[in-house]
């Protein structure tokens, strides 16, 4: 089943964009204006990130200098002014107790967010696309193999599994990078499924009988025939899956056990504004509006990419007429 | 059909056994000094040796793994120090930290974690697949616009991020509701059904955004096909055409989530249970995460797993069973 | 004077800025029969669904107006329409698969529908389900009525279908493309049904259908359209037997008949009477899957192809012919059984010791939608088998392709242009030139023309017939359409099951059928002749009962 939910989940049709280039992807993408919208949010948010040091440097701060001057000492570490103590000086405020500037925090903490997001969806795909390509123009011993592992795949719960590996990967291995390797490693499975049923219905069109017939070898074929049709259901369920690993990551770090102060990330912010949120709210609905709109700004775009690769399936979504994808791929080829 | 369930139920074994080696390699073998790892940082150099010992650690690596799954299959003896504890058959060890065995600790953990999951779960299907069938019958106006946004914003706001909203709305800033615990069903339903309500609501309240999504997309995905234009063509209203033909078309997917949903979060809701202090399998799990008992650890990521295999292999066959036009292969 | 049962006046119907229906008007009596007939984007289905109202709410303008049994269909509210469809007006759609609902069975869905309406007991409902049901034909139907559709065949589920339509006795019944995805032999036992009940219980009929001989068999008046627009309108005796509209004449021209000649003939490059065959298969057999699910798709198929001549192969859905056809092209490793090309063994060589002979043995595939990569210009898919060969120079490639683009009828300048700018019968033909490009011995054209419009069909199978006189080719034709395989064919196979029931001369097999199968198909294929249908009906009856 699953298979049959994650292909329906990334949608396209392998015949479903006719050679549209990157021109008319752009143009259906832009004539949508939530996803523009959103495209110009994560753009910000990447340039933002890109540019941590700059934008610090600029507002005259840095994530790690605390300033003792700027708290309560008396009631436990509350920043003094209004809004967490927002200012001139401090855009965003400060943190309760240390006083650490958190804007710088904030853009510091994006670089850590989209970077390990950024690493763990390549790996997801990357490994995906290898496998289910190999499952799907291998043999049946060869496909057997890859299908069994990625069943396996399917069945490492990430979450529990991220905990448990959290705790005995020494503290000194790079825990974003760690971050990374485990969502990358234990999460490809979505994709690789994907790949594998999408390639075997393109495999059996014939177009690729034809190219066959024309004397092409089976690797000429997969780069040329079959590859272009695969990069929109793949570059769909990578739009998807982006977001969910921002969550990911922002949720290891939520429990204490991803990445370690003084690194700062959202999630880890999180975990700490949990017991200030009374005195000081900034503190809170800072990293967690930040979350709320990174992620619902790339869900949008992911909806938009969908739509401006796959119209069928889009429209099957916003408008609902459409596609008769099911019937179609189960129709008999022998006849 | 029964040749099907038995492919698949075959399937199921040999993925958990799988598992099981891939578990025991990552945690028992990689590490290295496993011993001092699974004791703990405040063993002392007697009780190391006897970890040693008992997990057979001096033995090659095969022996060792044997003994773990003999461990489970057939149940073990540990020796305490003051004398030997028998353990029974599904044997996930014992932890070297609080003594107690790693089995008896998750199923003290299960009800808890249960009360949680299956009080969500209704909460999440029932939002989730009304929402979905809400904005398909009011596609087009202005209702089904605000509907895909707010799954929208469903989908894309973090669980913990939710319930921390909620919490800080409805216990401190408004005090309606009391901070969530949890209290025993056999010990008083009604407070066990306030202390959850929170973090019911709030897990449903993510959840049911998939739900609405699949549900909608089923929907319309059948709406879309030629035998609801035959009804439509012999004069049956929208309202049935929706209610029973394209419902119809939904509940195969969506049973089929809920199951593959079901089995992950009894693996432990863990972030709603560490924010809401909800003493069951996932927060006990972050707990042996953060003080490092090896044996705590692989035994609940066990059981989870053991709980994702199941719960796909009963997604496969509830699917089967639900889209009877599914080829069974 | 009565008012007609269906009366459309000034009908026009627009899809965004598409006219698919443009000014149509018409009337049918009660009890009479009439064909609406046209190629695809004619706008006859549009038509068709126009008078149950069905355009309602798809974003598609209609105007004119149009009368259905005491309706306004265009002025009708929601309770008024409801009450036309099923229960005055009754239609019958196409494919019999997707339209029941496959998670019901057949009975239940029978019954809702009868029970929208009339106002009985759920009880009273499957009852009515299950007589009509036994009415159109479907044996030990009480219990067949709790079956799924899935588990009929595809002639059942039409049965079924017009059960449905059946159930609440209206005047009238609209089918569109009834008998479309049925085999002749199916076809025929649908269009006699729907004749014994119109017959029995005076409904009027409108049928909508791309086959004249379709038509031909089962209404009194045609109506012939073209571009939304009424091209001529009859009897059918008149518009078939004395067509006054050019576009009429040319669509019965092309139409294949049975007993037409052979298009084009063996050219220069035949090969000698007495020469080796080109390609021989002895015994092939092919199975798919394994254990008990086995199935022989191919079981000990003979036969030989010489070089210029044509070898049709005919045979219904299931019977192995493109499976066979994709074995003589070695795309399906044969099971068992021998494939000899040009005197060696070929049947069970591996992937890349075929890659000599892969170049000499070409396939023409059916769906001109699937057979063209959508992601690449149409120039580079022809010019895939020269690269493939090793030609490195662009300049040479460019001009090779677009001679090659010339000949079967394309723009040269069209090179960079892709699949989906292309119509149909024009994608054929761009297949047909990325097969010439490979420099063929072979050519395994797999129903080819059966997507396509008539009057393209006819294109496309002149050129076949050209080319393969030019380069004396061996070609074989693969078809389900009886009267098409006769048009192209020397010698001609019919498959049944797998395997070839009978083989011979074209002339021999289509005068004198020997075998009792190819008898009965060669019975089920419409007549152009309205006269003859009576006179067919009884013979198929007759050897339904034998």
């Amino acid at each position: 089943m699953s298979e049959a939910l994650l292909v329906q989940e990334a949608g396209a049709a392998p015949l479903a964009a006719p050679a549209s280039g990157a021109r008319q992807f752009w143009r259906r993408l832009r004539a949508q204006r939530a996803a523009t919208v959103a495209a110009a949010v994560v753009l910000l948010l990447f340039l933002a990130a890109l540019a941590a040091p700059l934008l610090s440097a600029l507002a005259g701060q840095d994530p790690d200098t605390y300033h003792p001057d700027l708290v309560d000492s008396a009631s436990g570490g509350v920043p003094i002014g209004s809004f967490g103590g927002i200012g001139a000086d401090h855009w965003f405020g400060v943190e309760p107790q240390t006083g650490r500037d958190l804007f710088a925090r904030v853009v510091y903490g994006a670089r850590v967010s989209l970077g390990v997001a950024v690493a763990a969806t390549f790996l997801q795909v990357v490994i995906g696309v290898v496998v289910g390509l190999a499952a799907a123009l291998g043999n049946r011993w060869v496909d057997q193999v890859l299908s069994r592992i990625t069943d396996i795949n399917v069945a490492l719960p990430l979450m529990v599994i991220a905990l448990g590996l959290l705790a005995v990967v020494p503290p000194s291995f790079p825990r974003p990078v760690l971050i990374a390797l485990v969502i990358g490693g234990i999460n490809w499975a979505g994709t690789s499924k994907i790949v594998r049923a999408q390639a075997l219905t393109l495999k059996s069109l014939d177009f690729v009988s034809a190219a066959r017939l024309g004397g092409r070898g089976r690797w000429s074929i997969a780069r040329r025939e079959l590859l272009p049709s695969l990069a929109a259901p793949v570059i769909t369920y990578a739009a998807l899956l982006f977001p969910v690993n921002i969550t990911v990551e922002a949720a290891l770090s939520f429990l204490g056990v991803g990445i370690k102060p003084p690194t700062p990330s959202w999630g880890q912010m999180l975990t700490e504004a949990d017991t200030w949120y009374q005195s000081a709210p900034t503190y809170l609905l800072l990293p967690a509006g930040l979350l709320f709109v990174t992620v619902l700004a790339l869900t949008v775009l992911g909806e938009g990419v969908r739509t401006a690769l796959d119209p069928r399936a889009a429209s099957r979504l916003s408008i609902g007429t459409g596609r008769k994808q099911r019937g179609e791929r189960t129709k008999e080829r022998a006849s | 059909m029964t040749g099907f369930l038995l492919r698949r139920l075959g399937g199921a074994v040999f993925v958990l056994l799988a598992l099981t080696v891939i578990l025991y390699a990552v945690f028992y073998v990689a590490p290295g000094d496993v011993a001092q790892i699974a004791c703990g940082p405040r063993c002392s150099p007697a009780q190391v040796a006897q970890v040693t010992e008992q997990l057979r650690l001096d033995d090659p690596v095969y022996t060792q793994y044997w003994h773990f799954l003999q461990g489970i299959v057939a149940g073990q003896d540990f020796s305490t120090g003051t004398g030997v504890e028998h353990c029974s058959a599904p044997c996930l060890g014992v932890s070297y930290q609080s003594d107690q065995q790693v089995m008896q600790l998750i199923l003290t953990k299960l009800p808890v974690t249960g009360s949680l999951v299956i009080g969500a779960f209704v909460c999440w299907i029932l939002l989730g697949v009304g929402t979905g069938v809400l904005s398909v019958r009011r596609r087009g106006r202005v209702t089904e616009r605000v509907l895909t946004w707010l799954t929208l914003a469903g989908t894309a706001t973090p669980v913990f991020v939710i319930g921390l909203l909620l919490i800080i709305v409805f216990c401190s800033t408004l005090q309606w509701l009391p901070s969530p615990a949890y209290v025993p069903f056999t010990q008083d339903p009604e407070q066990w059904a306030w202390g959850l309500l929170l973090p019911w609501v709030s897990l449903a309240l993510i959840e049911s955004a998939k739900y609405a999504r699949l549900t909608r997309s089923s929907m319309l995905e059948t709406l879309a096909e030629d035998h609801v234009r035959t009804f439509r063509a012999y004069g049956v209203s929208e309202r049935a055409i929706v209610g029973r033909h394209a419902l119809r078309g939904a509940v195969a997917p969506v049973i089929a989530l809920s199951a593959l949903d079901f089995g992950s979060m009894f693996g432990g809701a863990v972030l709603t249970e560490s924010l809401f202090g909800i003493p069951g399998i996932g927060r006990e799990l972050v707990h042996a995460v953060k003080v490092v008992d090896l044996p705590v650890v692989v035994g609940m990521v066990l059981v989870t797993g053991f709980f994702v295999v199941l719960a796909n292999a009963l997604a496969d066959m509830l699917y089967a069973l639900a889209d009877r036009r599914v080829v069974l292969s | 004077m009565t008012t007609p049962l269906v009366q459309v006046e000034d009908l026009t119907i627009d899809f965004g800025t598409v006219r698919a229906v443009d000014g149509l008007s018409f009337t049918l009596e009660a009890g009479a029969a009439l064909g609406v007939v046209g190629e695809s984007g004619s706008g006859k289905s549009a038509s068709a669904s126009a008078l149950l109202g069905l355009h309602r709410g798809t974003g598609a303008r209609v105007t004119g107006t149009v009368r259905v049994a005491g309706t306004d269909v265009g002025a009708a509210d929601e309770a008024q329409l409801r009450a036309l469809r099923g229960g005055k007006a009754a239609m019958v759609f196409q494919d019999p698969l997707s339209s029941l609902d496959p998670y019901y069975t057949v009975g239940d869905q029978i019954a809702e529908v009868y029970r929208v309406h009339n106002s009985v007991s759920r009880r009273a409902a499957r009852a009515r389900a299950v007589e009509v049901l036994d009415r159109v034909g479907i044996p030990d139907a009480a219990r067949r009525a709790r079956s799924r559709p899935h588990e009929f065949s595809g002639g059942m589920r039409q049965r079924a279908l017009i059960a449905m339509a059946l159930a609440c006795e209206p005047r009238l019944i609209v089918a569109d493309e009834p008998t479309t995805a049925l085999d002749v032999t199916v076809q025929a036992q649908i269009l006699d049904l729907l004749h014994d009940l119109r017959r029995e219980t005076g409904m009027g009929l409108l049928l909508v259908t791309h086959d004249v001989g379709v038509a031909a068999e089962s209404v009194d008046d045609i109506l012939v359209m073209r571009h939304g627009r009424a091209v001529e309108r009859g009897p059918v005796s008149e518009v078939l037997g004395a067509p006054s509209r050019p576009y009429t004449r040319e669509l019965l021209a092309s139409v294949p008949r049975l007993d037409g000649g052979r298009v084009g003939g063996p050219g220069p490059g035949a090969a000698p009477p007495g020469a080796g065959p080109l390609l021989e298969a002895v015994g092939l057999r092919r199975e798919f899957g394994r254990g008990a699910r086995r199935v022989t798709a191919v079981d000990g198929v003979s036969l030989t192809v010489r070089a210029g001549e044509t070898l049709g192969i005919v045979g219904e859905s299931g019977s192995g012919k493109t499976t066979l056809g994709r074995m003589l092209v070695r795309l399906e490793d044969p099971t068992a059984g021998r494939l000899r090309y040009g005197g060696r063994e070929i049947g069970s060589l591996p992937e890349k010791d075929l890659r000599p002979f892969r170049r000499e043995l070409q396939m023409v595939f059916q769906d001109p939608v699937a057979s063209l990569n959508p992601r690449r210009s149409v120039g580079e898919s022809v010019a895939d088998p020269l690269r493939a060969a090793g030609e490195t120079d662009e300049t040479r490639i460019r001009d090779r392709v677009s001679g090659l683009l010339e000949r079967v009828g394309l723009d040269a300048g069209r090179y960079e242009r892709y699949p989906h700018e292309f119509s149909g019968g024009q994608r054929q033909r761009i297949g047909i030139a990325r097969v010439l490009a490979a420099e063929p011995k072979l050519i395994v054209c797999d129903e080819p023309v059966s997507a396509l419009d008539v009057t393209t069909q006819a294109q496309v199978i002149a050129l076949l017939a050209e080319l393969q006189g030019e380069l004396g080719i061996g070609l074989v034709f693969i078809a389900h359409d009886l009267a098409v395989v006769r048009q192209v064919s020397d010698r001609v196979a019919v498959m049944r099951q797998g395997r070839i029931v009978e083989q011979g001369a074209v002339d021999e097999v289509y005068g004198s059928p020997q075998d009792p199968y190819t008898q009965q198909l060669l019975a089920a294929v419409p007549t152009l002749d309205p006269a003859h249908a009576a006179a067919r009906r009884a013979t198929r009856s007759e050897l339904a009962a034998a």
